[in-house]
């Protein structure tokens, strides 16, 4: 709303970016990669609204396949003459670097807007620092930084003006996460204020330099030695002419707005001793402290760099105090092997020049540091503790680091950590939630109620854990009267809220809160029997800060006023009224006109229900008297067992704990290699309700093991003398198959672990014969004593894993008795990804190489501080990696042909030393089949003898053979990744993997959508169904992966659905590895992204399959050699219509309302390519091998 | 021939009317029912509970899946445009009268007075021309009288005819212990129309599963006969207009209805087994009949068998069943 005349409004960095830039534009071309996504979302949502640029027009917004394709897109819109953008980050920026020296030598006017983010190194990272846009800075592009969200709104705009005028294409970037996603308040920029930067002139002159048949030329030769130098040289008067124009579009940005920009802007003492240089948010930070340094009689400055690229020498220059003695140069990048960051090379470089050309009197003492990385905290502390290492003079450390601990090559600079900045103007608040409990969006709705209804100014930004089932957030909001330049987070909280009782165990949140702050907390406990509850360091901190304790049981309340589960609008409620940030009985007003406001379209009901919430919160707000004395003596939840491996200990808890940023450079792995399996010492407890076994109703099936997402029911089958031992309440039956006896069976629930899906409920096919409403399996609470759970785990785990060759592998009754070598990830509750790779652990998780591409899979499979991806007894268990989201295909066939290769050399080493060895002992292992599991472990035990006969063999080929021999059990090599990369980025790649004939394993897990980053479109996406990017409904078809593949021959196919048959993706997983050749599986994935309770998962994979819209096939080619038709249809005809299926999901149902009339014809349209795609394999199901393709 | 009728104070022009049914959820097939000859479509059921457990389960899915985890703020485009509730039928209402000449009667199945007067208000504002209201309810507590389930039903009318201008109709079922004085007080209570009858879900069992059976049949022509025994009783009686709607499946029922007095029948099973054209070629075969039969109306043979009109007005008395069951011996 306005205020004072001003359009204002609470939003974060890249709604402030996508604002400008889609009002400037005429076509975007993108590919969604976090955090720079939604910038790209919101431009494919207002297009999708009509909503115009500044010339009356609809920008044109197009999803690509990836980066390099958003790239080439923009290449061709801009050489076509529209005013065409992208929105981007970290890897994405990566692939867009051939075009984009194209487009810059092309002297071609654009603006990429970058939310910067770290490059995946030794291991990915989606937070912010500058690495990419540095990468990117050898392109040609002008490179234009924010520090800020009103920045980022702002330099938009000159960034826009300045590339029509100067010709040089811009890169506008500001801080992923830090400022892309924290939520500020900021003047908008109106259509007119944005029209006098943009004159039609500017654009007349792009469109005059497209290509255009009506005035032809050639534009992209090719160029010999002869001219290409030359030509390379022809920009250069235009990069000149850059930073003179930039500078002028400040100069007319501020006529317009009164907001002031320099290209190197100085604050701080004029007759400052001590500058640092800076560029992104760091600098508000360092701003900021630069005022309290003076404030107490010191002589700092600042000089922050909003131009890089071209960089100015005079400008800089200019800007920097002729006082200046020592210089620090801070870059939030890392370049191994420099001498020194890009930051601080250039600024050497120009105080070098400054000096030759006597604009520079003396050289000052300049050292470089790096800080930041990843979005690792930058804080005044850290700023001071720079500023006193300046003082150092020639002794200040060079090349320092801040903000952490580098124990190794003692990098880093050390700082006072209770060093802070005067924030008593602010009231800062803290909020403990979880992802799913709606913590964060009503702080985001909190940030927007004060911020555009109220004068004062407001701050938030999220922190998540890695997890996405019950993911920790932490909310940091201020608010002052002035705008708030604060990029890091709150340490020192006025108002801490636990939105969940069970974190006052786990997580020490009242370190952050100031002496006499409200600390207000969601208890199931009365105000008179909370105190007994709290562990003793919460007491403790309670009375000796003196904190005003309030109480809330926001769950009952919730219950009470029917708004079941939907906590936050209570808490949000107790905010207001206790935090002081707005007077109470305004603060409550607010909120109420706030839920008007929302609610008002839904009804007065609606409403009134909402308002009766809010006095019901009031009415049940309790402050609890604090006694005088801690009387607890419990204390915080151990993070890890006391058996777990010291790495686990020193390292992982320490992350685990929320302490990772105390781990020293000593501790860390120093080429990203982590140990397997650590999920399991990571008892997350996220699931009060988890599943009961009832062993007399049970039919020991195994279907429940099978399904659940996160490993935590396993089956055993054992001697029931091993009961002698079991510990109270130990659960067993007497084992169901025939030729059994005295044998017992065990289904195990490892209830810390469980996320309380309901998926092995609702797929259990046992009830209980007198009350049917009990199953075998049943959704119970918990069990309060730890303790005795983990007895009954420990018990059924020193009970022996089952003979893998006594089992039978082509049933899930049999599957159920193999251990399953991923466990417990952080997949969302009901994940409908894990069971497949869980069950690929247990059939081939001894022998298994995974390539994984970058995507959920990568971020649950891989994401630190804890990996579920295990290993046996034994200690084999997969070995797993991710490379990339692109290259995932590749990267796995590499694996293959190492193998490959290294299974040759050895069989040569072996047949040379086969007189050492033995001949037949050689043959034996060189001809020995690997199909079946009794083969397998027959060859294990081969190659033990070999690897102890080769020891004592003092020989070059023996050491050679040692080397690689292991390579001789059969390695399964799979590639896994979602859509995204397999329909989409890495389509290219896959492609070539699958036609070179090698035997690799494809694991495609469908889930139809970009699931990790937000649901964006892929090709995978169904017609009908709306995604972002395809808000009006998929108009195209979803590609038939699997036929493309079946094309080749020899190339095994299979489309699975274990919800809806697991026997089918039993087979085929085992078929698909026992081909000696390249197979593909595409694996359907129930998704949160679809949009329903995922309790409902397998039956909507049954109905996928029962509406024809999934039909489960095989084509398998080993059929065809054996002149047998290869193509198996595995579904029978559809029983359902395409809708029964699809109107069950968000994903489809929610075009009905608001594109009803293209859900109409959509739904019409996706039947009939159902119908016509049915037909098809049904045909291809009765031919003849001959009918297919022959292979060799 | 002239097969138009009057229903609760709305002109049809022909007295087969579309009773609630899934297939009015799209209005394209609305549109059809309309040019095969539907005298009124009367909507799909709006159930209270339904509207408040989808808004729920959205509620859910949307807060489930909002800022969850860093990547991902959320997953589903256009949700602000996204109608909840109520508001997708309302929209339906909407796009069907501006697509239809013929009325357009929703149908409402509430559970509280809020939900009734609520809902009642929002199809009228949408610009239904009628409202039916469909009280589908099983007495099973043991403790509740015959006097309250009464005066529920009865409560119901008295709101939402205190909340809406628009006519109501009311849906209602067989078993009350005086179904005739019944009629009689919810038609002082405001009732425009009485639909007789409500089929209720009435399970079977499974004995090999021990489980519900859920399955619902189309009613049958047989079914027709406890409607017709009440039609012909209330027709003169009680000064409301009535409606017939079970066991429909062609122009038979349709004549054998307004003989006893209903001013129209309705069907939906008959659609469902042979389309919705077939709407056409039971207005033909009603004409066929009122040709051979040489009524040039409907009202000429509305009523002629009801209880007023026959000349031995206890056949549909207990004198009767005593007949029939005489005549079996």
């Amino acid at each position: 709303m306005p205020v004072n005349n001003k359009q204002i409004a609470t939003i974060d960095g890249n709604e402030a970016a996508a604002h400008v830039a889609y009002r400037v534009n005429e076509v975007c071309a993108i590919y969604p990669i976090t955090p720079s996504s939604n910038m790209a979302e919101l431009a494919d949502e207002w297009s999708a609204k009509g909503i115009k640029n500044i010339w009356g027009n609809v920008p044109d917004v197009i999803e690509m396949q990836s980066e390099g394709g958003a790239a080439g897109t923009v290449h061709g819109a801009l050489q076509t003459g529209a005013l065409t953008t992208t929105f981007t980050a970290s890897q994405g920026l990566m692939l867009m670097l051939p075009n984009m020296y194209k487009i810059a030598g092309e002297l071609t006017a654009t603006v990429f807007h970058i939310a910067a983010r770290s490059l995946a190194a030794q291991g990915l990272s989606i937070f912010g620092d500058h690495q990419d846009v540095m990468a990117a800075r050898t392109t040609g592009f002008a490179i234009l930084g924010s520090a800020s969200v009103q920045e980022a709104h702002d330099l938009a705009l000159i960034a826009q003006a300045a590339t029509l005028r100067s010709r040089i294409p811009f890169m506008h970037f500001f801080d992923g996460f830090r400022t892309s996603h924290e939520v500020n308040k900021l003047e908008l920029l109106t259509d007119e204020q944005v029209k006098k930067m943009i004159p039609d002139e500017f654009v007349f002159a792009h469109r005059s330099r497209a290509m255009n048949p009506d005035h032809p030329f050639i534009r992209g030769t090719a160029q010999n030695p002869d001219v290409y130098f030359q030509s390379r040289e022809t920009v250069n008067s235009f990069y000149d002419a850059t930073p003179l124009i930039v500078e002028n579009m400040m100069r007319e940005f501020e006529e317009l707005t009164g907001r002031k920009y320099e290209l190197f802007q100085y604050s701080g003492a004029p007759d400052a001793k001590y500058v640092t240089v800076i560029i992104g948010s760091g600098g508000e930070t360092v701003a900021e402290t630069v005022k309290a340094l003076n404030a107490s009689g010191e002589k700092t400055g600042v000089i922050q760099v909003r131009l890089y690229r071209p960089f100015s020498v005079e400008h800089f220059l200019t800007a920097l105090p002729g006082s200046v003695e020592s210089i620090a140069v801070l870059d939030r990048t890392k370049e191994s092997g420099a001498n020194g960051e890009p930051l601080y090379q250039d600024i050497l470089a120009a105080l070098v020049e400054g000096l030759q050309w006597g604009t520079l009197s003396k050289f000052p003492n300049v050292t470089g540091g790096r800080y930041g990385l990843s979005s690792k905290e930058f804080t005044p502390a850290m700023v001071k503790g720079i500023y006193d290492e300046m003082v150092k003079g020639k002794q200040a450390k060079n090349h320092f680091t801040i903000g952490i601990n580098d124990d190794v090559t003692h990098t880093s600079l050390a700082y006072d950590e209770s060093f802070t900045l005067d924030e008593s103007e602010w009231r800062q608040a803290l909020f403990f939630g979880l992802g799913a409990d709606g913590t964060v969006g009503a702080n985001k709705n909190s940030i927007k109620i004060i911020g555009e209804n109220t004068e004062l100014f407001a701050q938030g930004y999220f922190v998540y854990d890695s997890k996405k089932s019950g993911a920790r957030t932490v909310s940091h909001l201020r608010f002052g009267p002035h705008p708030i330049r604060a990029p890091y987070l709150i340490t020192r909280a006025d108002f801490i809220a636990c939105h969940q009782f069970n974190f006052t165990e786990k997580v020490e949140m009242l370190d952050f809160i100031k002496p006499g702050g409200t600390f207000l907390l969601n208890s199931p406990y009365s105000k008179e029997a909370v105190w007994d509850q709290l562990p003793g360091n919460v007491q403790k901190q309670i009375i000796d800060k003196k904190l005003l304790f309030y109480i809330i049981d926001a769950t009952n309340v919730a219950r009470d006023t029917g708004m079941s589960g939907r906590i936050n609008t209570i808490m949000q409620t107790c905010f207001f009224a206790l935090s002081g940030v707005l007077p109470k009985e305004e603060a409550i007003e607010q909120i109420k006109h706030a839920i008007e406001k929302t609610y008002s379209k839904k009804g007065k009901a609606v409403v009134e229900q909402n308002f009766k919430a809010v006095d019901a919160a009031l009415e049940h707000l309790f402050e609890v008297k604090v006694p005088a004395k801690a009387s607890s003596v419990s204390g915080m939840l151990a993070v890890v067992g006391n058996d777990a491996p010291a790495f686990v200990k020193e390292v992982t808890a320490m992350m685990m704990s929320g302490h990772g940023d105390e781990l020293p450079v000593s501790k860390m792995s120093q080429d990203g290699t982590y140990p397997s399996g650590t999920t399991k010492w990571e008892k997350r407890n996220i699931s009060d309700q988890v599943p009961a076994w009832d062993p007399d109703t049970c039919i020991q099936c195994g279907n429940c093991a099978y399904v659940c997402p996160h490993s935590v029911i396993r089956a055993k089958f054992y001697h029931e003398g091993f009961l002698k031992k079991a510990p109270e309440g130990f659960q067993s039956a007497p084992i169901n198959s025939r030729g059994f006896p005295e044998t017992k069976y065990t289904l195990q629930i490892y209830a810390e672990d469980c996320t309380g899906c309901n998926l092995c409920v609702e797929v259990c096919p046992a009830a209980n014969p007198t009350d049917r409403s009990i199953k075998a399996i049943n959704m119970a609470d918990k069990e309060p004593d730890v303790e005795k759970i983990r007895k009954g785990i420990r018990f059924f785990e020193d009970l022996p894993w089952n003979n893998r060759s006594e089992i039978n592998f082509s049933t899930v009754h049999g599957a159920q008795f193999l251990e399953p070598l991923f466990e417990f990830s952080g997949a969302c509750a009901g994940c409908g990804e894990t069971p497949y790779l869980k069950l690929l652990s247990q059939l081939f998780g001894d022998r298994l190489l995974v390539a994984n591409a970058t995507g959920c899979s990568s971020i649950y499979g891989g994401n630190l501080p804890t990996t579920p991806w295990t290993m046996n007894a034994a200690g084999q268990g997969p070995a797993w990696s991710n490379s990339l989201f692109e290259d995932n295909a590749e990267f796995g066939l590499g694996m293959r042909i190492t193998a490959d290769q290294q299974v040759a050399m050895a069989g040569g080493l072996l047949k040379q030393l086969a007189p050492q060895l033995g001949e037949a002992f050689v043959n034996d292992i060189l001809n020995a089949p690997q199909l079946q599991e009794s083969e397998i472990a027959e060859q294990r035990k081969r190659i033990n003898e070999l690897k102890e006969k080769l020891a004592n063999i003092p020989d070059a080929t023996a050491k050679h053979l040692l080397s690689v021999c292991e390579q001789l059990v059969h390695r399964s090599v799979w590639l896994v990744g979602g859509d995204g990369w397999a329909y989409d980025i890495g389509y290219g790649g896959l492609d070539h993997a699958l036609a070179s004939g090698r035997n690799i394993n494809v694991l495609v897990l469908d889930t139809e959508v970009y699931s990790n980053t937000g649901g964006q479109s892929s090709k995978s996406t169904p017609t009908a169904a709306s995604a972002k990017f395809a808000s009006a409904g998929k108009r195209g078809g979803k590609k038939d992966l699997a036929m493309q593949a079946v094309s080749y021959g020899n190339v095994y196919v299979a489309r699975i659905a274990f919800g809806a048959n697991p026997q089918q993706t039993l087979l085929a997983m085992r078929e698909a590895e026992a081909y000696n050749g390249p197979s593909l599986i595409l694996a359907y994935s129930h998704c949160i992204a679809h949009g329903y309770d995922l309790k409902d998962g397998l039956t909507q994979q049954h109905n996928a399959v029962a509406s024809g819209y999934w039909p489960l096939m095989r084509y398998n080619p080993v059929l065809r050699k054996k002149k047998q038709n290869p193509f198996i249809l595995d579904s029978t005809r559809p029983v359902m219509p395409l809708k029964e299926f699809a109107y069950k999901e968000l994903r489809y149902k929610v075009l009905t309302q608001t594109h009803p009339t293209e859900a109409e014809e959509l739904m019409v349209l996706a039947q009939e390519m159902l119908n016509q795609r049915w037909k098809n394999y049904e045909e291809l199901a009765t031919k003849t091998a001959s009918d297919f393709v022959p292979i060799a | 021939m002239d097969l138009r009728t009057t229903y609760m104070g709305l002109n049809l022009r022909s007295p087969i009317v579309v009773s609630a049914c899934t297939l009015s959820e799209e209005v394209g097939n609305i549109v059809q029912m309309e040019d095969a000859g539907a005298g009124a479509v009367v909507l799909f059921s709006l159930f209270e509970e339904q509207v408040k457990k989808e808004a729920a389960q959205y509620e859910t899915i949307v807060r489930t899946t909002s800022n969850l985890f860093a990547e991902a703020s959320d997953f589903f485009p256009d949700l602000d445009l996204y109608h909840k509730g109520s508001d997708q039928y309302l929209e339906n209402i909407r796009r069907a009268k501006e697509r239809v000449q013929i009325p357009v009667i929703a149908s409402l199945n509430g559970t509280t007075n809020e939900g009734w007067i609520h809902y009642a208000r929002q199809m009228e504002q949408a610009g239904a021309d009628g409202l039916e209201i469909n009280i589908f309810f099983i007495p099973g507590d043991v403790h509740l009288s015959t006097a309250a389930v009464e005066h529920r039903y009865l409560n119901i009318i008295d709101e939402v005819k205190n909340t809406v201008k628009i006519p109501v109709a009311v849906k209602l079922n067989p078993y009350f212990s005086a179904m005739g004085n019944m009629a009689k007080r919810m038609q002082e209570y405001g009732a425009n129309a009485l639909v007789l009858f409500n089929r209720f879900y009435q399970p079977d069992f499974d004995i090999n599963k021990l489980s519900l059976l859920h399955d619902l049949h189309f009613s049958e022509p047989a079914e027709i006969k406890l409607p017709l025994l009440w039609i012909a009783l209330l027709y003169g009686r009680v000064p409301v207009s009535l409606a017939a709607t079970t066991g429909v499946q062609s122009a038979i029922e349709v004549i054998k209805y307004i003989l006893a007095g209903a001013d129209v029948a309705m069907t939906a099973s008959a659609l469902y087994k042979n389309g919705i054209g077939y709407l056409k070629t039971m207005n033909k075969e009603l004409e066929a009949w009122m040709l051979t039969r040489e009524f040039d109306s409907i009202d000429a043979f509305k009523g002629v068998m009801s209880q007023q009109h026959i000349s031995d007005p206890t056949s549909y008395e207990r004198a009767n069943y005593i007949r029939i069951l005489e005549s079996r011996k």
